[in-house]
């Protein structure tokens, strides 16, 4: 009986090592690769504002319902209401005490491309980096800078209210671990550069499939669902399919798709509404050529039924 | 005899059942009624506005007319008890945020006006002006007090 305890124990013990281990917020041997070069450059702000619209950061983190210029007071305080709790969106405005002022290009880039903050905690995936983890260095570093020339907001950051089992934030190593990597949803043809344009503002800025794309109990996409919606992962409601399926937006033209993206307004003239809308105004912000991009993805990609 | 007092009583049970239908079913349908049809003007407007049809101002202030005489009495058709059922895509903000709602209802009212007032739209440019004027509280109201359902 004794001898059969220690062998409990020993179990228990090589258990929380390899939880331990496997949960560690250690970073891939790639990161910080090149960025030092990148610190040197000439910022690219033009670009940083195009990647920092596509990317989507003020309907998160900019005050709910703000337009114009209050687009880029990055306070945050958004409550995103979902099956695991109730998160609250940080402040990323350049203020020293409360936003990321202080933060470093590498440390900022970390947090972007695998979760992990400054001060080594894992993030929770309402921060989009799953999506993020495949944007270029030199977008990273273009956002960098162009977020470092907005107006410092003072707001105070305000804790997560999440359920028991979910505010351990070690826990997350094992969650990215099942659910992050590297690969593209769709393969498209290399050479058609709209089509790679569009994939990676689809699949990376516009992180489209964080909504769209249906999750299973544990949070994590089910990617073989890839954009054909489900229930709405935050708030209330649905998002819909947005594959070429005929559940989905099938019948839309390329010219559809644009144009929705561009004035909010269906083939039939039904308008945007919800989170969407915030969405579609970021998007009618960039050049058109990326709007067309957009629609020239989501009409390659496998058309998919609701369920 | 028999056969007719029973379609009688057929016929006085389907009555009442469809004037329940109405009681319960009644503001519900009327709103989504309303709402079609304000969006098949804006679609009218829309499709020159986009490009699909030709300019015609004479039909784009009509449809701003029929546009205005559907929204009439449209907020007035959220009682308390029609919050769900009928598969409404009615947020429960609109119960939450009255005043919200009625000022965003209010604000299309008053851009449509203006849009209305100013006669026949001149031009494509012109339309356009007021077209953007008037529709962007579509997604106003749409973004904080609609629940997409599918």
């Amino acid at each position: 009986m004794k001898r059969l305890m220690k062998w409990f124990l020993a179990a228990v013990v090589l258990g929380l090592g390899v939880f331990w281990w496997l949960s560690e917020p250690r970073l891939p041997l790639e990161s910080g690769v090149g960025l030092s070069e990148l610190t040197d450059a000439e910022p690219d702000l033009t670009k940083g504002e195009r990647i920092f619209w596509a990317g989507g950061c003020a309907s998160c983190h900019a005050k709910k319902g703000a337009s114009g210029d209050d687009k880029l007071l990055l306070g945050g305080g958004h409550r995103l209401d979902t099956p695991f709790g109730t998160f609250v969106t940080p402040n990323i405005s350049p203020d020293k005490k409360n936003g990321i002022g202080e933060w470093s290009l590498e440390e900022f880039a970390v947090a972007m491309l695998h979760g992990v903050s400054p001060d080594g905690a894992h993030y929770y995936p309402s921060f989009p980096y799953n999506s993020y983890r495949k944007m270029q260095l030199e977008d990273v570093s273009a956002l960098y800078s162009y977020l470092m020339t907005l107006q410092p907001v003072a707001r105070e950051n305000e804790p997560h209210e999440l359920g028991i089992f979910f505010s351990w934030r070690r826990s997350l190593g094992i969650w990215k671990r099942l659910f992050s990597n590297h690969k593209w949803a769709v393969e498209v043809d290399d050479s058609n550069s709209s089509l790679v344009r569009g994939r990676y503002l689809v699949e990376v800025l516009g992180h489209c499939g964080e909504c769209h794309t249906p999750r299973n109990v544990l949070g994590g996409l089910e990617t073989g669902s890839w954009l054909a919606g489900g229930p709405a992962p935050e708030g209330l409601g649905k998002i819909p399919n947005i594959t070429p399926d005929e559940n989905g937006i099938g019948s839309w033209s390329d010219a559809d798709i644009a144009y929705y993206l561009e004035s909010g307004f269906t083939p039939d003239f039904d308008s945007v509404g919800g989170s969407m809308t915030s969405v579609q105004q970021n998007f009618a912000k960039l050049p058109k050529e990326d709007r067309e991009a957009v629609a020239a993805y989501l009409k390659s990609i496998p058309p998919i039924s609701s369920k | 005899m028999k056969t007719s007092l029973k379609s009688g009583m057929t016929a006085t049970a389907l009555l009442l059942s469809f004037g329940t239908a109405i009681a319960f079913a009644g503001p519900i349908e009327d709103r989504k009624a309303k709402m079609k049809e304000v969006g098949k003007q804006t679609g009218i407007i829309g499709k020159m506005v986009k490009g699909e049809t030709a300019f015609d101002g004479q039909a784009a202030l009509a449809a701003y007319v029929a546009m205005g005489n559907a929204g009439t009495g449209f907020g007035e058709l959220f009682p308390e008890d029609s919050k769900t059922g009928g598969e409404t895509t009615a947020s429960p903000k609109i119960w939450d945020d009255r005043a919200g709602f009625e000022a965003a209802g209010k604000k299309f009212g008053e851009d449509l006006g203006a849009a209305i007032q100013s006669g026949v739209p001149a031009d494509l440019n012109a339309l356009k002006a007021s077209f953007g004027s008037v529709a962007q509280n579509c997604k106003a109201c749409h973004t904080d007090y609609r629940i997409k359902k599918n």
